[in-house]
C-alpha cells in the first residue's frame, strides 16, 4: 500500500467495477470520493446524513463502524434498504477500508 | 391577478436576499414557493445547523438566516404565494411573462428570475414499479383530509414523525390501519413513538417491522400490498388506501420544460448578468451553472444582485442607474 492512499471498489448502477485511489488524510469519505471519479452519486446535503442520495450497500465483509442514529434515520427515508445498507459519507476513508467494495443502491425514478 | 416587476420562483436565501437589492432599484418583487415556509432548503433540511460561511457571521444557524433575511427584506414589502409550485410560463403580447401556479394563481411580471434551487420539495415516491397507476386510486402521498379513511383499511408506511402521527390519528378514524418500518425502533419524538406502541399493543394499529411493501396489485384501484418481512415469504395485504410517508427530496420540476438551456438538472446562465437563453428570464443560486459554479449562499447573494442591475435595464431600457452604497442613501422601503 502506497502511504496514506487505499484501494476501493465501486459498483455503479449499470454494474460496472470502478477501482479507485482514496488518501486517508484528507478527512475524505466514500461519497466525496465518488464524487471526485465523478461517479453518479448527488451528494446533495454535502456528507450531512441529511439526504441519503449517497446509499450504498457494502458487498465486501470489512467491519464498519456502527451506523449513528442520524444514519439509521436517513436510511429510514431511503429505499431499497438492505442489512448492508450504508451511507456513503458516513464511510470514513482510513486504513480499515482498504479494499472495501461498495454498490451504489439504485436512485428513484431510474 | 398579480403584477409585479420582478417574479422570483423561490423563496430559498437566494430569493430573498435579491428582493433586497431589488428593492434598493425600486423594483417589487413577489415571490412563489411551493413550500408552505420561506427559506428553501435551509428551512426545509437543516434548520438547526449552524452556517460558518455567510461573511460577517461567524457562525448562524440556518433558521436564523432565514429569519434575518426575512427582516431585512421587509421594508420592500415584498408579495408570497406559498405552497404553490410555479407550473406554466408564457410570454405575453406585451413583451411580458405570464406564470400559472399548480393552484391557477396568475401572476405577470417583465422580469423572471428563477431561484429554485434543488428543484421543487415532493414526497419520495418509493420505487415500486406501478405506484404512478395507483396514486390517487388507493396511494396517497399527503393527507389532506384524514376523514378521507373513515371505515377504511390503511396502511402507514415510514418511520418518522409523520408516519408516527398519522398512524395514531388514523387508528380513530380508519377501520384497520397498519403501519411498516424497515426496522423496529422509530426516530420519531418519543412521545409519538410510546402512543404507538400503546395503540400497537391494544391491537388498534398493526404494527409490521423490519418490513417494507414492494409490490402493489388491485384492479382499477388499489387492493393490496406486498410486504417484505424478514424471516418470511413474501405475503399480500389487504388495504384501500397506501400512505407512504418518506419525507421530501427535491426534484427539477416544471422549470425543466420552459425551453429553457438545461445542463446536468440546471440552468445554463451568461455570468456577465445571469440571464438565460430567454431574454427577461435570470437564474440564481443553486439552481444555475456555468464554468467554476459553486452551490454556496454567498455565492447565490453575488449572483442576485449582479442580475438585479440588468433586470433594471431590461425592464426600463432608457433609464440611467446611478449607483449608490446603502450606507449614503439609507434603506428608502415602499409604503
Ligand atoms: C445540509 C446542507 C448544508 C449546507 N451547508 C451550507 C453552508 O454551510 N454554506 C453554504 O453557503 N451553503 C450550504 N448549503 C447549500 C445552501 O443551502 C444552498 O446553496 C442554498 O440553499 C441555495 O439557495 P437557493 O435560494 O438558491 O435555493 P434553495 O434553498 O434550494 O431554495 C429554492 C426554493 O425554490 C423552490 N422551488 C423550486 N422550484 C419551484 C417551482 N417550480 N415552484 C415553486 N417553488 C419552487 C423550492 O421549494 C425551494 O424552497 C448546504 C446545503 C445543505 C442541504
Ligand atoms: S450525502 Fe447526504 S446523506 Fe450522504
Amino acid at each position: 500500500m502506497q502511504d496514506n492512499i487505499i484501494q476501493v471498489t465501486v459498483v455503479d448502477r449499470e454494474g460496472i467495477e470502478h477501482n479507485l485511489e482514496a488518501p486517508t488524510d484528507m478527512a475524505m469519505n466514500m461519497m466525496e470520493v465518488c464524487k471526485s471519479y465523478e461517479l453518479p452519486v448527488e451528494g446533495t446535503c454535502g456528507g450531512m446524513a441529511l439526504c441519503a442520495s449517497c446509499h450504498v450497500y457494502v458487498l465486501s465483509d470489512h467491519e464498519l463502524s456502527e451506523p449513528s442514529e442520524d444514519e439509521e434515520n436517513m436510511l429510514d427515508q431511503a429505499f431499497f434498504v438492505k442489512s448492508n445498507s450504508r451511507l456513503g459519507c458516513q464511510i470514513k476513508i482510513t486504513e480499515v477500508i482498504d479494499g472495501l467494495i461498495v454498490q451504489l443502491a439504485p436512485v428513484n425514478g431510474e | 391577478m398579480i403584477q409585479t416587476d420582478i417574479l422570483i420562483i423561490g423563496a430559498g436565501p437566494v430569493g430573498l436576499f435579491t428582493v433586497f437589492e431589488a428593492g434598493l432599484l425600486k423594483l417589487k418583487c413577489h415571490l412563489v414557493d411551493s413550500l408552505g415556509q420561506p427559506g428553501g432548503q435551509l428551512n426545509e433540511i437543516y434548520p438547526k445547523k449552524p452556517i460558518y460561511d455567510i461573511p460577517g457571521y461567524p457562525s448562524i444557524l440556518a433558521g436564523d438566516l432565514t429569519e434575518n433575511l426575512l427582516k431585512q427584506i421587509e421594508p420592500f414589502k415584498p408579495g408570497f404565494t406559498l405552497g404553490e409550485r410555479a407550473e406554466k410560463l408564457e410570454k405575453t403580447d406585451d413583451n411580458k411573462f405570464k406564470l400559472t401556479t399548480s393552484r391557477g394563481t396568475i401572476i405577470y411580471a417583465p422580469v423572471v428570475a428563477i431561484a429554485g434551487g434543488l428543484g421543487c420539495f415532493e414526497p419520495r415516491k418509493p420505487p415500486i414499479e406501478n405506484i404512478d397507476f395507483y396514486e390517487d386510486k388507493g396511494v396517497d402521498y399527503v393527507i389532506k383530509d384524514p376523514e378521507k379513511y373513515r371505515g377504511k383499511k390503511v396502511l402507514v408506511a415510514g418511520g418518522g414523525d409523520s408516519a408516527l402521527d398519522w398512524s395514531i390519528i388514523l387508528a380513530d378514524i380508519a377501520d384497520e390501519v397498519a403501519l411498516v418500518h424497515r426496522r423496529t425502533s422509530f426516530r420519531g419524538a418519543l412521545d409519538s413513538v410510546e402512543k404507538v406502541m400503546d395503540l400497537a399493543q391494544k391491537g388498534k394499529i398493526n404494527l409490521i417491522t423490519n418490513a417494507q411493501a414492494v409490490g402493489l396489485n388491485g384492479d382499477s384501484v388499489l387492493k393490496e400490498i406486498v410486504i417484505e418481512e424478514e424471516g418470511k415469504e413474501n405475503y399480500n395485504y389487504q388495504v384501500d388506501h397506501f400512505i407512504p410517508l418518506f419525507g421530501l427530496a427535491p426534484k427539477l420540476g416544471p422549470i425543466a420544460d420552459w425551453g429553457l438551456e438545461i445542463e446536468d438538472n440546471a440552468i445554463k446562465v451568461n455570468t456577465l448578468d445571469y440571464s438565460t437563453n430567454i431574454p427577461g428570464i435570470y437564474a440564481i443560486g443553486d439552481i444555475n451553472t456555468y464554468p467554476g459554479k459553486l452551490k454556496l449562499i454567498l455565492c447565490g447573494f453575488h449572483e442576485g444582485t449582479l442580475m438585479i442591475q440588468s433586470a433594471f435595464k431590461h425592464i426600463y431600457p432608457d433609464q440611467k442607474l446611478s449607483f449608490k452604497y446603502t450606507t449614503v442613501a439609507g434603506v428608502n422601503g415602499f409604503e
